[in-house]
Order: C-alpha cells, then sequence, then structure tokens
C-alpha cells in the first residue's frame, strides 16, 4: 500500500516536472506549444549523450539537460515562435505539431529509433524497505531523488512567480503586453526567458524521466496526451494546480493499474473526464471573469 | 558462271538471313529478359518507428544472404525491394497490392508485428502470391491465408519450452506477466496451460498495454504475489526498461527468478542491459551464442557486413526466409504463385539456429527450441544455450 502510494508520488512528480513547463507557456504566455514533448525529449538525449559518449557522471549532466534545451528553446523562440503569438490558437497548435513531427524525424534520422538504455549510478539503484506486511513501505532511491527535486522545483517556480520582480514582470507583461511595455517593462525579454525556462523544465523533466519512461524518438508523440491531461486537469493559471494534479493523476494511475488491471490505462482518462465535468476550466483555476 | 553467281547470291542472302533470324532469335528474348527475367522480392519491413530495429536486424540478414548466394537464380536476376511500414497495418497492405500489382513480385516477405502481417494476408491470397513472415509470432498468422509460409518462430513453441524447464526446477509457483496483444496472449495461454499441467500454480495473470510508461505498479503485484518465478513476454525493444525495474524492485532479492521467451534477452538489447540481466533464463529458436559451425560462420559474416550490429532471432528469420525462396525459385525455375508455394512446402535445411523444416501441412516452421541463460562469454552478455527440446512444432496448431 505505501508502496504504491510513494510509486503513485514518484511518478505524478515526473509528470509535473515534464508538464510544468507547458503550464508556463500556455498559461502564462498564452501559447499551446505542443511541441513541448519534443524540449523534454531533447533533455532525454542530452543526457544519454553526455552519459553514454561523454562518460559523465549523471549529476554533472542534468544541469546540462536543463542548458540545453532551454538554449534550444530560447533560439527557437526567437525564430519561429515569436511571430506565432499573436495567431489564433488553431494556428500555434499545428505549427507546434508539425515542429514535434520534425523533432521526431530528426533524432530518429541522427540517434536511430530503438530505446535508449540508461545506466544509472548505483547509490541511484537502492532500494530501501520499512515495516511489513500491507504497511510495508518500500523506497527506490531514484523514484526518491526525483521527488527531491521536484519539490524543490516546485517551491522554487513558486517563489520566483509571486516573490520576484521577474515574476510580477511576466505576469503584467502577460496581461497586457501593450501597457506592461509602455511601463518600461522588456516584454519581448521576459517572454523569451519564460520560454527558455520552460523548455528547459521540459528537458530535465525528460532527463529524469528517461530511465523510468524509456526514450525514444516517439517520446514526445507518447507523452503529449498525459502533459495535456495534466495542464486541463490542475489549471495553468498557477504552479499548485499542476502539481496537485500531476500527483492525483500519478497515485491515480498507479493504484488503478494494481487493483484494476483491466482497466489499467483508462482510469487517467476516466478520471480526466469526471474533473472535467465537473470543473471545466480545471481543478485550481478560479472561475473565468 | 551465272550457277556459280546464282550459287553464291543465294549463299549470301541465306546467310544474311540466317544471320538476321539469329539476331532476332537473340535479341528477342534478350529484350524481354530486361522486363521479364528479374525476380522481384517485396520486403515489407518497419524501417522507422518503434519496431525499427526488426526491420534493420531482416533487412541486414536478407542482403546478407544475397551477397553470399548471388543475384542470380534460375538465370534470372533477383531484384529485393525494401519498403518501410513503420509498423503501421493500413501502410502494410497498401504497400502489399503495390509489390503485388505494380511491381508483379514473385514472393512478399518480411512482416515485423502480428497485426501487419495480418493486413496483407489478404493480398496475398487474392494475387496468389506466397507471402513469407520473417518475424511475426502470433500462431494463427499462417491460417490467415493459404499462401503464408513462416520461418521466424510461434510464441507457443517459444513458451512451452521454459514452461517444462521451469517445471523440473523447483518453480512450483509462476506469475505470468505479457504484453497485452496477440503474441502476448499466446504466450500467456501456452506457458499456462504447459505449468499447469506440469503441477505448477498460477496465481496471477497480468497483461500491460502495448504502451506501458512505468512497469511499477505490475512489478510490486508481481512481487506481493510471492511467487517462485515470473514468466515475461514483452515486444522487443521494452526488455531493458523492464529489466532494469525488475531488479531495482527487489524482486531479484526477495528471490523471484525471471524466466520468459528469448524476447526479453535479444541480442540486439542484450549487450547494452549491464549486469542485471545475468543469469535470466529463457527459452527460444536462437541465440548468437548457438554452438554450430553454421551459426559461427553466419554471426562473422553479418558483423563483418555490419560492424555495429549482433544478429538476433529476427535476423535468423530473415535470413532462412530469403533461403527458402531462393531454393523455390531455383526448384520452379522461377515459375511464380503456386508452384513456388509448392516449392517453398517441406523445404528441409541446416539454418544457423539447426536444423529446421518448413511443415509442408500447417506451412510453419518445426525446429529445436533452446533452454538459455545469460552469461558472460568474453566479457560480453550472451544466452548461453544449455538444453535443447528437438524438432518442436508449433502447438498452436494441434488442435
Amino acid at each position: 500500500m505505501l508502496t504504491l502510494l510513494f510509486d503513485g508520488i514518484a511518478y505524478g512528480m515526473l509528470l509535473f516536472v515534464l508538464a510544468l513547463g507547458l503550464a508556463v507557456t500556455m498559461g502564462l504566455m498564452n501559447f499551446i506549444n505542443l511541441a513541448h514533448g519534443a524540449f523534454a525529449m531533447a533533455g532525454g538525449y542530452v543526457l544519454v549523450l553526455l552519459m553514454q559518449r561523454g562518460g559523465w557522471p549523471f549529476l554533472a549532466a542534468l544541469p546540462v539537460c536543463f542548458l540545453v534545451p532551454a538554449l534550444l528553446g530560447a533560439a527557437l523562440e526567437r525564430t519561429v515562435y515569436r511571430p506565432m503569438y499573436r495567431k489564433p490558437h488553431l494556428d500555434q497548435v499545428l505549427f507546434s505539431i508539425g515542429l514535434t513531427f520534425m523533432a521526431v524525424a530528426a533524432v530518429d534520422f541522427a540517434m536511430g529509433s530503438s530505446q535508449q538504455n540508461l545506466q544509472l549510478p548505483d547509490w541511484l539503484r537502492q532500494r530501501w524497505e520499512f515495516g511489513s506486511g500491507a504497511a510495508m513501505l518500500g523506497v527506490g532511491a531514484y523514484r526518491l531523488f526525483i521527488v527531491v527535486v521536484c519539490v524543490a522545483l516546485a517551491l522554487g517556480l513558486q517563489a520566483l512567480l509571486t516573490r520576484t520582480r521577474f515574476g510580477s514582470r511576466l505576469r503584467a507583461a502577460v496581461d497586457d503586453p501593450t501597457v506592461a511595455a509602455g511601463l518600461g517593462i522588456p516584454v519581448n525579454r521576459v517572454f523569451l526567458l519564460t520560454f527558455a525556462v520552460g523548455s528547459g523544465l521540459a528537458g530535465l523533466g525528460g532527463a529524469l524521466g528517461a530511465d523510468i519512461l524509456g526514450l525514444d524518438p516517439s517520446f514526445p508523440l507518447k507523452f503529449m496526451v498525459y502533459f495535456l491531461i495534466v495542464c486541463a486537469v490542475g489549471g495553468t493559471q498557477s504552479i499548485t494546480g499542476p502539481l496537485l494534479a500531476a500527483l492525483l493523476l500519478g497515485i491515480a494511475d498507479v493504484f488503478g493499474k494494481y487493483y484494476l488491471p483491466k482497466l489499467g490505462g483508462f482510469i487517467v482518462y476516466t478520471l480526466m473526464i469526471v474533473i472535467l465535468l465537473w470543473r471545466p476550466q480545471g481543478l485550481f483555476t478560479r472561475e473565468a471573469r | 558462271m551465272t550457277t556459280t553467281r546464282r550459287l553464291v547470291t543465294h549463299s549470301a542472302l541465306g546467310a544474311l538471313g540466317t544471320i538476321a533470324c539469329a539476331a532476332a532469335g537473340l535479341l528477342t528474348p534478350g529484350f524481354a529478359a530486361a522486363q521479364a527475367d528479374a525476380l522481384k522480392i517485396g520486403l515489407i519491413l518497419p524501417m522507422t518507428g518503434p519496431f525499427a530495429s526488426t526491420g534493420r536486424q531482416i533487412e541486414a540478414a536478407a542482403r546478407l544472404w544475397m551477397a553470399q548466394n548471388g543475384a542470380k537464380v534460375a538465370g534470372k536476376t533477383v531484384e529485393l525491394i525494401v519498403k518501410d511500414d513503420a509498423g503501421v497495418a493500413d501502410t502494410t497492405r497498401r504497400l502489399a497490392q503495390e509489390l503485388v500489382v505494380n511491381d508483379k513480385v514473385v514472393a512478399l516477405a518480411g512482416f515485423g508485428l502480428t497485426p501487419l502481417a495480418l493486413a496483407a494476408a489478404p493480398v496475398a491470397t487474392q494475387g496468389k502470391t506466397p507471402l513469407v513472415v520473417m518475424a511475426a509470432a502470433t500462431s494463427s498468422i499462417t491460417e490467415a491465408s493459404p499462401y503464408i509460409i513462416r520461418t521466424s518462430f510461434t510464441l507457443p513453441q517459444a513458451a512451452i519450452g521454459i514452461a517444462e524447464w521451469a517445471a523440473k526446477n523447483k518453480i512450483k509457483k509462476a506469475v505470468t506477466m505479457v504484453t497485452d496483444y496477440g503474441p502476448g496472449i499466446d504466450a500467456e495461454k501456452f506457458f499456462v496451460d504447459r505449468f499447469l499441467l506440469n503441477g505448477g500454480t498460477v496465481p496471477e495473470k497480468l497483461r500491460t498495454p502495448l504502451r506501458s510508461p512505468d512497469f511499477a505498479p505490475v512489478l510490486q503485484k508481481v512481487r506481493d504475489a510471492q511467487p517462485d518465478a515470473v514468466f515475461v513476454f514483452l515486444p522487443s525493444g521494452q526488455g531493458a526498461a523492464f529489466m532494469k525495474q525488475f531488479a531495482e524492485r527487489g524482486l531479484d532479492k526477495a528471490g523471484i527468478k525471471l524466466i520468459g521467451t528469448g524476447d526479453v534477452v535479444d541480442d540486439d538489447i542484450l549487450a547494452d542491459m549491464g549486469d542485471v540481466a545475468l543469469g535470466v533464463v529463457t527459452s527460444h529458436h536462437y541465440s548468437a551464442a548457438h554452438k554450430s559451425p553454421a551459426n559461427q560462420k553466419y554471426v562473422a559474416a553479418f558483423q563483418a557486413a555490419n560492424p555495429k550490429m549482433r544478429p538476433n532471432f529476427m535476423s535468423v528469420g530473415g535470413y532462412d526466409g530469403m533461403r527458402v525462396i531462393y531454393k523455390a525459385l531455383e526448384a520452379t525455375k522461377g515459375a511464380s504463385g503456386e508452384a513456388l508455394l509448392a516449392a517453398m512446402k517441406g523445404q528441409i535445411f541446416e539454418s544457423p539456429r539447426g536444423q529446421v523444416l518448413i511443415d509442408a501441412q500447417t506451412r510453419d516452421i518445426v525446429q529445436d527450441i533452446y533452454i538459455r541463460r545469460v552469461e558472460k562469454v568474453n566479457g560480453a552478455l550472451y544466452n548461453v544455450e544449455f538444453d535443447a527440446m528437438k524438432g518442436v512444432k508449433d502447438p498452436g496448431k494441434n488442435r
């Protein structure tokens, strides 16, 4: 029981980091970026390349997995994303899904289409067990590591958005770009930074998830649905919304697959439908004004 | 004089005529040869997408066969047309139709997954074109068309070997965990039947979706059932991720053995799996470490032609498939259709995996099934065979 709960939390946390960047671009910047999974995949492949070809240690490679997709995101934001901001949402969806297919094909060409195999360091492959019987708690070191990193990220981002000058500038720029620009806020630069951070988070999520979720060129398409569900259920106006939604979905998914294996994958969708019927705006969104 | 002149003229004309006739005679078949003397074989494989490793292995093996045996059969040139279906059944069917109708192939071959082979089966029946399945392994495939021949294996064939071994090796209670589609269900059914027959018990039969992001819940369930062993079938490619989570969850330390069909420890990915795979026992029809001169020659030639690859069980299905087509074409002198199909049935030959037979009645392959354990050989992981069941017919058809 407790082991399952822990696995569910870890899985949820992973979904959270993966979806967080999407929540940031979609909720804060009002841009539907379906290519989000491609940035996550980029992070995963950076980790694989660094560890397998470069022989880097895991911990040293992780920040690079944030940086490379972030820089990639920044470059793309400047060149192809910016003209799309003022276009209707359908255009954005078509554009970013096209970008996803290009990423899939490019990675397939460059890295081959087979599953990448990652070797984690030994200290992350341990497992501790406490108690026995129904109350037994089995904790995998790697899953614990994911939970810790994700909690730190959530707290950090929440602070960044609510407590810092950048956070208030960002919120102002989203609410009314024209007035914000008039007040001397460098709207373009704020958006650029936000997009880069969002992409970097995706990359970090992809790198952390590579071991558990697997990594191959179809990654962005396989997990797009999960990111979108997290954002749809959690709402995109805050960090806490996606966090709680991801936890809820992760736990429900793990428990569902354990207790109702016949339904397995459907639990997540059923839950999403029920929640959206009850609160179409998402669980943690204030009513639209 | 006149007679002589006439004679000369006549003979000259005659000679000319003969030359002309000979020339025409030479030309006509020569001209036709450009069109009809090519024997085209259509190879449909997933070359991109999640099952690309299957496609790469089979293509490499088919090309190796052609490189070793020349491109001429019965005086005609063999031409291999490789098409990529990316693992999508609709595409497979369309490509099969194009190959039969436009390219007039003498045989269709390849087929990486069960749904892909089933999608192409009606095309083979309608076009009266033999279809050689080189990978897909659900038992029922050969029943989908009378034109289907199989050179890979069937999951019931592979699964009973390990069921027999488990029952004899102090495994009384086993849980099964298979991927929820045709081959997985076949593997589960035949493992469980044979295992129960030998006095074992199966408290849980678990199935995971084909796209399963996280194995944590099923593995926990396996652990809580506390069996002596867990029998696993996963399509090749997922094995590595599964194996890692198996060890991380401490199932090996809890005394639960990992057994299965050979797909989990596919030669294509085994080398990268790391020591977690050591000691895993599986049953299958081919291992790159199979000890026979034919296989040693095969592995050496394969690796010389494809330096970064190790041949796996998919490759051997492709290699033997090409052999079956070649030998049948030799027997029919290049004729296609029913005659070619008949020539494919009943072939007996020495494959890199050992002696095999294409059963004339079921059109399925009869072969030895080996019990293997993952061991280190010269620093690399291999499936080392230590026992065998001789001449196994597909148990799925003994009804």
